[in-house]
């Protein structure tokens, strides 16, 4: 299901909503894409004309500054204008359906709607209900995916390790609540990497974790030995409705990365992160800021990831309006 | 110029012997040659080299400035342009394989003027076919050729430099 609404017929991405469906050949194709995009933001014109007279809807039902700046500078980048709808000010507040929202800016001759929103399954709705010369990107829905984050990591892990082929990598922390974990494991697994750990607290963990294809572990100390990749999460506390942790300090005693900890993995690990990091409950302020923590490129690279994901879906079909 | 007479070599000696002319003219100082990949950068090479230039050579990928986006998407192997971060006020020589609708030049151009406004751009190609499509020509060619429509010339490389004449069906 994923896989058809996603692509074309000729097997071009169209929307793209979740890493699910999506083979070796196509994420990789994201991945050197945006290898070509990355140079553009050191450029004195950081333009090119790809998307000039598109128009991108940055549809945020649920907050997020630095997904939507990234979003709104890699569309302005590729010379597309940008139409952020305030939704705590928009029609949907005031009673009208999504549906109508969406109906309503197509009318308006927009051509794609990159949407954030807190119920699973926004992004694929629309893209369902959506005119057929109109592409979608899931920037973040529910618990489900966050598929441009996890290309992003892809991305920055590239980068550092050349190669996906024999990587081991820790994914820490909420895994229960993090749609960008779900995303991150797909791409991993699809990309041919030796083995994914998932370390949290039972509490924190998915019923059935190990058929997502990665080994759980509850012991931070074993389940860093050895890692190539650290991928931190942040603790969700606002999807939290009953109690899932003893106290905050007690999980950074637990699960928190510290140096001591980090020491663990290998000497070139690279410690990741998707932001907003709570410093002293994750990870530690000293990693945060230290020599192996990539985080920054992360957010980078964020702009490169999205420019390629746009013109890939902008860009797959023949006699676009 | 028959297409069975071309001559790499002779197509070569040429251009440069135009290029030197044209330097001349335009009285061009300290020229930043430019070649666009990937037939022109193979070119633009040589002519670096037979020319003596001193300015290090410049490369260009026109593919986020084409004019096709729209029919033909985006081409997932681009390669770095690698230009020096300012071209303001730069004498140029813009170097090609094969001028042919003129698109590419106008991409090629569009791309130049986002790292500043050059003093002069001269347009040089190995090949000038028939078959312009915008108001843009070449200063300076090492040969100038008609084909039916339906054919394409090709060069290959960058090591032995040739050329081949395509029918549309196995140029696509």
């Amino acid at each position: 299901m994923s896989r058809h609404l996603q692509l074309t017929e000729n097997g071009k991405l169209k929307h793209f909503l979740s890493i699910e469906g999506l083979d070796k050949a196509l994420l990789t194709e994201i991945l050197d894409t945006a290898e070509s995009f990355a140079g553009i933001s050191e450029h004195q014109v950081k333009k090119v004309p790809l998307l000039r007279g598109k128009t991108i809807v940055n549809l945020f039902f649920e907050n997020s500054t630095r997904t939507r700046t990234t979003f709104e500078l890699a569309a302005t980048r590729l010379s597309a204008d940008v139409l952020n709808i305030n939704i705590a000010t928009s029609a949907t507040s005031k009673g009208e359906s999504l549906l109508d929202t969406i109906r309503n800016l197509e009318a308006m001759h927009v051509d794609m709607f990159v949407v954030r929103h807190a119920l699973s399954g926004a992004a694929h709705f629309i893209a369902q209900h959506t005119a057929p010369h109109i592409s979608v990107i899931n920037a973040g829905d529910g618990q489900h995916a966050h598929p441009t984050q996890a290309m992003l990591d892809m991305f920055t892990i590239r980068q550092h390790k050349k190669h996906f082929e024999g990587l081991k990598v820790a994914i820490v922390g909420d895994i229960l609540h993090s749609r960008v974990a779900r995303s991150q494991i797909l791409a991993l697994n699809t990309l041919g990497v030796s083995e994914v750990r998932v370390i949290a607290p039972k509490t924190l963990l998915p019923a059935h974790v190990r058929s997502m294809g990665v080994i759980p572990l509850h012991d931070m100390d074993a389940g860093l030995k050895d890692v190539d990749v650290i991928i931190m999460l942040r603790l969700q506390k606002e999807r939290m409705n009953s109690a899932f942790l003893p106290s905050e300090s007690e999980f950074f005693r637990c699960y928190g990365l510290t140096e001591a900890k980090l020491a663990l993995a290998k000497p070139d690990a690279i410690v990741m992160h998707p932001g907003p990091i709570n410093r002293g409950v994750e990870i530690a302020s000293s990693v945060a800021d230290g020599s192996q923590s990539v985080i920054l490129q992360q957010v980078s690279n964020g702009i490169a990831v999205r420019m390629a994901v746009m013109t890939m879906t902008m860009g797959s079909r023949g006699g676009m309006q | 110029m028959l297409t069975s007479t071309l001559n790499i070599t002779e197509l070569l000696d040429n251009l440069e012997t135009d290029i030197r002319q044209q330097i001349a003219l335009r009285r061009l100082n300290t020229p930043l040659l430019i070649g666009i990949h990937s037939g022109g950068a193979w070119i633009a090479r040589h002519m670096h080299q037979r020319l003596g230039l001193t300015e290090p050579l410049g490369l260009l990928d026109i593919t986020f400035y084409r004019d096709d986006f729209s029919q033909i998407g985006m081409h997932p192997n681009v390669k770095a342009s690698q230009l020096p971060p300012h071209l303001e006020g730069r004498d140029i020589i813009l170097l090609d394989d094969v001028f042919y609708t003129g698109r590419t030049i106008r991409a090629a151009l569009n791309e130049i003027f986002d790292y500043g406004r050059p003093n002069q751009v001269l347009l040089a190609v190995l090949i000038e076919r028939n078959g312009r499509q915008i108001p843009l020509q070449p200063d300076c060619r090492g040969a100038r050729i008609e084909l039916p429509e339906g054919q394409r010339i090709k060069l290959t490389g960058p090591e032995p430099l040739a050329i081949e004449v395509q029918t549309l069906a196995c140029a696509a």
